[in-house]
């Protein structure tokens, strides 16, 4: 009997913790907080009133250190108008946003990366169309292009939050000085400085498309960067949205100048090998020859700065810097690729909207730049604020009055494209097979 | 690195439920099988088996037969679109499962490569397994060399590929190589090589990683096989004058036939579903990727959830065969040892 006494224990006992769990897991209190919007300090903000002990929820990708800084970014906005601003960053934020919203768990503002998501979200109805207040902070602060990836059908959902810049051809100032060669200011330009680089036995360009399962992601880069130049805006929105087909001629034309760079023995790889080496080296590595002077021009986007080895000083007169890789033909305007994240909300509480507004403004911009490592394509930022001296090109590069923004083309693909056989198709590419069979193959990929 | 506890305090939470949860429901199920009254037996029986039995549907049935809808559906499983899928895995020049000998550089395709690991990777595995094992057998050193064998299996198949990676690393003519491989190759004399960027050539490249993986397994088995076999026979067949090479085919060979087979199953089984060297190597690219790979891909990455499921539904056909001769092996010999 024993035995018996010992099994009813054991489920008692298992019974008990179940329940105090379930009891430990109830229960919170919401503490509220007054607002200070008369104090002088807080003369920014004196629009934004009557939203004082209202919570906002907002979900994101971004995590530990740079969430830190995000919430400081906010505080002081926080701290007069008294709303309490709840962040929660998440390392599965695209797929998880969608469990939460499904399972009515939405939050009330969301910082979506993909264009795409949004619209998603948009056209499912999920989402609350941007107040007037937004719309027109955002219309002060944000060029049209920008608008236009945070627009479904016409109406505004989400203003642009942050942003990245990918135009960028990273070089060696040293090396520059020593050898006396200029930063180039036109494609043409380029093209010789990279014949006299190679004539001086240096490699002029470097590269590395090696990135895991996403092994291919930065050929892809290249040729949207080069088409916007080749055949300028719109046919790259032509391209990205299928209303061309992806074997069409003009993609042709600008994946073969791609080529005349990547695919010429006599331009790449520096530093590292041959051609086909771009295919099999990381990313991370592609450009690493550009410090050891191996190597002239690396074309990635800004955040390569964190990839130099510790101690490389990255600035106009330091070991490694970059340049905008330059336009084709001037007259068409400056075409900068890259991306950023927009503010979508699933609510629209005033106190919601009074901190989408607030995220929209020239003030927040500034108060986030202030704390370093991030830029925004918000006209109102100003440039003194941004700390890190490839941060501040970059910002010059989204402010000057001839940029032409566009998202970067691949995430805005189906993912069967954008993120399968595009990537499958310029590594075989860079791997020997030729321009039409590479366009032909990705053209039969897309979902009909 | 250290661990924070603090920073992992929902995920330990979560195992605490997790823990809690399961000694509840065993407690309440003891508790419940202890007042049922009379014809215990049985209910007994149906008790213990029912959380098996519920988590076995929940688990692996429910999922298998929605896999086998999804193959039949569109890419956002919302329309049914009959054999398309599969149609696609072997008519599209596209799907990159077939192979295509006229381009450049050839493209294999993903069928003949899965094939070439199945048939490699457990027969490779096996041979070496079972001739390292005869040889090390009742030597002096038999412990340490067995582990040193056997300790790849100890090694996660992300691991290995991360380690294999480093040894076929390329790096230019002259510059200092940092790969294993290219290093030896340099140091004899020749140039370094891109070993995974080439077909066919870069599928036995990784074949090997699975294989110095697998090696170990077999041999651990067959070991234990080999020291099962009756000292008898040995002694029977010592006398009458065997010459070691008859003793291995016409006596060790036969007496560990059965455990050959579980080795031969086990590890065919194992490379139908290869796909962390694979992933971990190359990504699938350069002609290299395998059926689990592109299932997954096309599944979970490329949002074509009716092409990943047909590619899934595939690997379980590719697997089935295999499977049945195993259960048909079993039921023979367990009527052999009943008669």
């Amino acid at each position: 009997m024993a035995s018996h006494r010992q099994r009813r224990l054991l489920a008692f006992s298992g019974a008990v913790v179940l329940a105090l769990t379930v009891a430990a897991c109830g229960g919170k209190s919401e503490p509220t907080a007054d607002g200070k919007l008369d104090t002088p300090e807080c003369a920014a903000y004196k629009d934004y009133t009557g939203i004082a002990g209202e919570t906002v929820t907002i979900y994101a990708s971004i995590r530990d250190a740079e969430a830190v800084l995000l919430e400081n970014s906010w505080k002081p906005f926080a701290d007069c108008t008294g709303v309490k601003i709840e962040y929660e960053g998440s390392g599965e934020f695209e797929a998880q946003l969608k469990v939460r919203v499904e399972g009515g768990d939405a939050p009330d503002l969301a910082f979506i990366p993909q264009p795409g998501l949004l619209e998603f979200f948009a056209k499912g109805g999920k989402l609350k169309a941007a107040g007037e207040k937004t719309k027109a902070m955002a219309t002060q602060n944000f060029s049209p292009d920008w608008l236009k990836y945070g627009t479904v059908n016409g109406t505004l959902y989400g203003a642009p939050l942050g942003a990245n810049v990918k135009s960028f051809v990273w070089y060696s100032p040293a090396l520059f000085k020593e050898k006396g060669w200029t930063v180039p200011k036109t494609w043409d330009e380029m093209i010789k400085l990279s014949d006299t680089m190679a004539a001086a036995g240096v490699k002029p360009w470097c590269a590395g498309i090696g990135s895991g399962d996403a092994t291919g992601w930065p050929a892809t880069d290249w040729i949207e960067d080069v088409l916007l130049r080749d055949q300028g805006p719109d046919v790259y929105d032509q391209w990205v949205t299928h209303a061309i087909p992806f074997n069409d001629p003009k993609i042709v034309s600008a994946t073969d100048r791609v080529g005349s760079i990547l695919k010429n023995e006599k331009y790449v790889n520096g530093g590292i090998g041959g051609v086909k080496s771009i295919a099999t080296t990381t990313f991370q590595d592609g450009g690493l020859p550009v410090v050891q002077k191996k190597c002239g021009m690396h074309r990635q986007a800004s955040f390569y700065a964190n990839q130099w080895p510790q101690g490389t000083k990255v600035a106009e007169d330091g070991d490694a810097f970059a340049f905008y890789l330059p336009p084709i033909d001037p007259a068409k305007g400056k075409p900068v690729l890259g991306g950023g994240e927009f503010v979508a909300a699933f609510s629209d509480t005033p106190a919601v909207q009074a901190v989408q507004t607030y995220l929209a403004s020239a003030d927040w911009a500034n108060s986030r730049a202030k704390l370093n490592n991030w830029i925004s394509a918000n006209k109102g930022l100003d440039v003194a604020n941004v700390a890190n001296p490839i941060d501040k090109v970059a910002v010059g590069i989204l402010q000057d009055s001839g940029a032409v923004f566009r998202f970067d083309g691949s995430d805005l693909m189906p993912a069967a494209v954008g993120a399968n056989s595009f990537w499958k198709g310029m590594t075989n590419w860079i791997n020997g097979t030729d321009t039409k069979a590479t366009l032909d193959f990705i053209e039969g990929t897309w979902p009909k | 690195m250290n661990f924070d506890f603090t920073a992992e305090a929902p995920k330990l939470m979560m195992l605490l439920y997790g823990v809690i949860a399961f000694a509840a429901v065993v407690g309440l199920l003891l508790l419940v099988l202890d007042v049922l009254p009379a014809r215990k037996d049985r209910w007994i029986a149906l008790g213990l088996l029912a959380p098996a039995g519920l988590l076995l549907t929940v688990g692996l049935v429910v999922p298998a037969v929605r896999t086998v809808v999804l193959s039949f559906m569109n890419a956002g499983s919302d329309e049914f679109v009959g054999l398309d899928n599969f149609l696609w895995i072997f008519t599209d020049k596209n799907s990159g499962m077939l192979p295509d000998f006229g381009a450049n550089p050839v493209q294999y395709g993903v069928l003949l490569s899965t094939l070439l690991w199945v048939l490699l990777v457990p027969t490779v595995s096996t041979a070496v397994g079972l001739v390292y094992a005869v040889m090390v057998d009742r030597s002096r050193f038999e412990s340490l060399a067995k582990s040193l064998v056997f300790m790849p299996m100890a090694i996660s198949f992300v691991g290995a590929g991360i380690i294999w990676k480093f040894v076929y690393e390329y790096r230019q003519e002259g510059a200092d190589q940092i790969g294993l491989l290219n290093q030896l190759v340099v140091a004899m004399g020749g140039t370094p090589q891109q070993w995974l960027l080439d077909g066919p050539w870069n599928t036995l490249f990784l074949i090997v990683v699975l294989v110095w993986i697998q090696a170990g397994f077999a041999m651990v088995v067959l070991s234990a096989a080999i020291k099962a076999i009756p000292a008898d026979i040995v002694e029977a067949a010592r006398i009458d004058g065997v010459t070691p090479w008859q003793m291995f085919w016409r006596v060790t060979i036969p007496s560990i036939r059965p455990a050959l087979v579980v080795v031969l199953v086990t590890i065919s089984i194992g490379t139908l579903k290869v796909f962390d060297i694979v992933r971990t190597m190359t990504g699938g690219q350069f002609g290299t990727s395998v059926v689990a790979n592109e299932m997954y891909t096309y599944s979970f990455r490329a949002d074509e959830k009716g092409k990943g499921a047909a590619l899934a539904v595939l690997l379980f056909l590719f697997v089935i065969p295999i499977v049945i001769y195993q259960v048909r092996l079993m039921r023979r010999r367990r009527l052999e040892g009943a008669r």
